[in-house]
């Protein structure tokens, strides 16, 4: 699926985003949220790469900076424009930056949120034609009916306000606003998450369709790792502003090398109930982007982190072609991929104590992915085998 | 639920109404505000018009009436007799007790009637005309609907014609406040950095000086030889540069907010300028909120105008302002002997009470939720 052969259409390089929290009168700057951290990413024409991540770890922030719709602090993001020309976006001047942005467009999360309200659906989906000068009167109106046909709207709602549209319509109108320059990159800021099942099932086919016919190429981020899994080339995990693991698709549900990973699979609901998974419930709460640990960022929530873990950053390694990770005892750990069990693997990989208190009264809101959990069959099915496994651990950790 | 939104709802006109229709009948039920719309509309087109309504023109004397009372307008006699609309006129008398001269009524009769011939006078500058609204009929008849001043000028014809400045003062004045506002409110809620900590520092240093004893110095300073228009202008500038802060901080506020919502961040991506995306994605958001301001701003500013007119700081003789008409009764005597000029007065509390019942109707007809 990785197509190393074919043309990079992004590279971000090290990109950073830093916001400053600033205190007093002065607003002197005494630290910083970093928001993403070094983060370094491909995505090669017609490919689908996936960022996900818990709620907070910078996805959208890394999306955005991508876009240069906020500016990066840091870092480069090269950009192929369409005669091949390779533009560094964050140092663009404003102007310059608008004639590249025919080329990449954005899809938002929230289609209340994304769409002017005082506009109506023809000069919401035009407005990127009419700033860039490509069409005017007739030949936008008529295009722009196209548009709405491609994507499942009713044309005949051309002079409608948004506020007369369902979710799913209104998530059609952004799709069409971000299709209608004919851009070969777009970002899918979680496109389908604030839709219900069917509607998302409808719009990621949408997206799948218009990739194969417009030879489009997404960054989609999302927190639904059945979605990720459905329309991903690849997949790169991120925690708290930094990707830990990036894989094939494929590859990263079956062999994840990140105990993150494994934790994030382990909560994707499987549609059978005789699967009995173990659900890794994290421990803890994600570490502040402010005033991040020590050594692997992971590590207080890590089951299997030793010493190293603690304080040492642990380095970005390509351990299988393709396969990357950012983990000590990436090679050593045989770590549970998604639908399978411990015992399925052979080896049994021992837990380390976790700095986890004996007693903690398992949270399920707070539970890595929680929003998997929404989906999940029977609650009851999971919960008796996470209890045995608690147990343990706890009184591993009263007896060090 | 009202007939008419049954209807509406019906038909479907309800839910595609747009905003400012959806406004307009919201304000419709505000009862006040009904009431005080057309009075401001009149106002405003007899002021502009002044010429054609107004019975005498400003400057003109009448040698022999000087401090003279109202004239009651009358359809009858001292006989009894109908003769039309018409008034008496006022004879020079002594007061048996005070040796004062006073004016009492005659039995001659002035009639009045409407659009007679007048004094000549040039219709907005644009051409020449003697055809008055309302006034005797016969050319200089002395009729004086609300008495006349200290040199027996016609006190309603000055009050007409002092309406037009100080109403459009108003206007001119809340536009000068609203370009500064919004530019400096804009600039300083969407470019935000160190345009941001200058402008509202700005404003925090002009909010902390006291009003009337900045205006008067202000106004102090203007020279004394300017023209008449160039101190109305002058004015109105000074009127702006002290009230534009309050609207500055709302703009930059609502910018603020507005500049993260992710149907401002997708313009930016569609490719938009900034002026497109201030014009056409910003300023809309909150037009409505703008309106309001500006007809809750008009009150103050006529009545800062007023107050200063009236120190004898703001406009001064010969431009007549409802201001500059109240400063004949600065004087305890002349409230005591020739208590209407305080005409001007009333015309200010009746603007104003309009203005505020507008802006009260205009405000519940902006807010979107109720």
């Amino acid at each position: 699926m990785v197509t190393t052969q074919s043309k990079r259409i992004l590279e971000v390089r090290n990109l950073k985003k830093y916001f400053p929290i600033t205190e007093g009168f002065l607003k002197r700057t005494v630290g910083y949220v970093k928001a993403v951290d070094d983060m370094s990413l491909h995505v090669d024409e017609g490919e689908t790469v996936s960022l996900v991540g818990e709620s907070g770890c910078g996805k959208t922030t890394f999306g955005r900076s991508v876009l240069q719709a906020i500016k990066p602090t840091a870092g480069e993001t090269l950009f192929t424009q369409q005669n091949g020309d390779v533009v560094e976006l964050s140092s663009l001047p404003y102007d310059k930056l608008r004639v590249v942005r025919r080329d990449m467009q954005m899809i938002f999360q929230d289609p209340y949120a994304s769409l002017n309200p005082r506009m109506t659906v023809l000069n919401i989906i035009s407005e990127p034609l009419v700033c860039h000068k490509l069409m005017s009167g007739r030949a936008l109106r008529e295009y722009v009916m196209e548009l709405m046909e491609t994507v499942g709207l009713d044309p005949r709602h051309l002079e409608r306000y948004p506020h007369a549209f369902s979710g799913g319509q209104r998530q059609r109108i952004g799709i069409a606003r971000a299709l209608a320059t004919k851009p070969r990159f777009i970002v899918c800021d979680e496109a389908v998450s604030a839709l219900d099942v069917s509607v998302q099932a409808q719009i990621l086919n949408l997206l799948m369709d218009l990739q194969e016919k417009l030879h489009l190429s997404y960054l989609f981020i999302s927190h639904d790792l059945g979605v990720v899994s459905h329309i991903s080339d690849r997949v790169a995990v991120m925690y708290v502003g930094r990707v830990v693991e990036l894989a094939p698709t494929e590859e990263l549900f079956d062999h994840p090398l990140h105990p993150y990973t494994e934790a994030l699979l382990s909560a994707k609901p499987v549609a059978d109930p005789r699967n009995k998974t173990q659900r890794i419930v994290l421990e803890g709460d994600v570490a502040n982007p402010a005033d991040l640990p020590s050594g692997c960022p992971f590590h207080p929530r890590c089951m299997y982190a030793q010493e190293v873990c603690r304080t040492v950053v642990p380095e970005w390694r390509e351990l299988k072609p393709g396969h990357y990770v950012s983990c000590h005892r990436a090679q050593e750990l045989a770590l549970v991929g998604m639908g399978q069990t411990r015992e399925g693997r052979g080896q049994i990989a021992q837990p380390d104590v976790p700095a986890a208190p004996a007693n903690s009264v398992q949270d399920l809101p707070d539970a890595v992915f929680a929003e998997g959990l929404r989906d999940q069959p029977a609650l009851a099915d999971t919960i008796p085998v996470e209890k045995p496994q608690q147990q343990d651990q706890g009184q591993e950790g009263s007896q060090p | 639920m009202s007939a008419r939104k049954r209807r509406q709802q019906q038909d479907g006109t309800y839910e595609v109404a747009g905003q400012w229709k959806l406004m307009w009948w919201k304000f419709k039920k505000h009862r006040l505000a009904m009431i005080a719309l057309p009075i401001i509309v009149i106002m405003y087109t007899i002021t502009m018009f002044c010429e054609f309504f107004a019975p005498a023109l400003p400057l003109s004397r009448f040698r022999d009436f000087k401090d003279c009372p109202p004239s009651a307008i009358r359809l009858r006699d001292a006989d009894g007799n109908f003769v039309g609309l018409h008034v008496r006129l006022k004879e020079s008398v002594r007061d048996p007790v005070t040796f004062r001269k006073v004016f009492a009524d005659s039995d001659q009769i002035i009639k009045l009637g409407f659009f007679v011939h007048g004094e000549p006078y040039r219709f907005l500058g644009l051409f020449d005309s003697d055809l008055r609204f309302f006034g005797p009929v016969e050319k200089g008849g002395e009729f004086f609907l609300m008495g006349t001043d200290s040199l027996g000028r016609d006190l309603y014809s000055r009050i007409l014609f002092g309406g037009r400045i100080s109403l459009s003062f108003a206007l001119v004045s809340i536009a000068f406040t609203f370009f500064i506002g919004l530019t400096l409110g804009g600039i300083s809620g969407y470019l935000g950095g160190f345009a941001d900590t200058i402008i509202q520092r700005m404003i925090d240093l002009i909010m902390s000086i006291p009003g009337i004893p900045l205006w008067m110095a202000l106004a102090a300073a203007l020279p004394t030889t300017m023209s008449s228009l160039g101190k109305y202008l002058w004015m109105s500038i000074i009127m702006s540069l002290i009230g534009w802060t309050g609207l500055a901080r709302v703009v930059r506020g609502k910018i603020l907010s507005l500049r993260e919502e992710d149907f401002v961040i997708a313009a930016r991506l569609s490719g938009a300028s900034h002026g497109r995306v201030i014009g056409r994605h910003l300023l809309p958001s909150f037009m409505s909120y703008i309106i309001v301001s500006i007809t809750a701003s008009i009150p103050g500013t006529i009545l800062g105008e007023t107050a200063l007119s009236f120190l004898g700081l703001g406009l001064q003789a010969p431009t007549i302002s409802w201001g500059t008409l109240l400063q004949d009764t600065q004087t305890v005597e002349a409230l005591a002997l020739q208590p209407w000029l305080l005409w001007p007065a009333f015309f200010i509390i009746v603007t104003v009470l309009m203005f505020n019942f507008a802006g009260d109707g205009l405000r519940d007809a902006a807010d979107p939720y109720k």
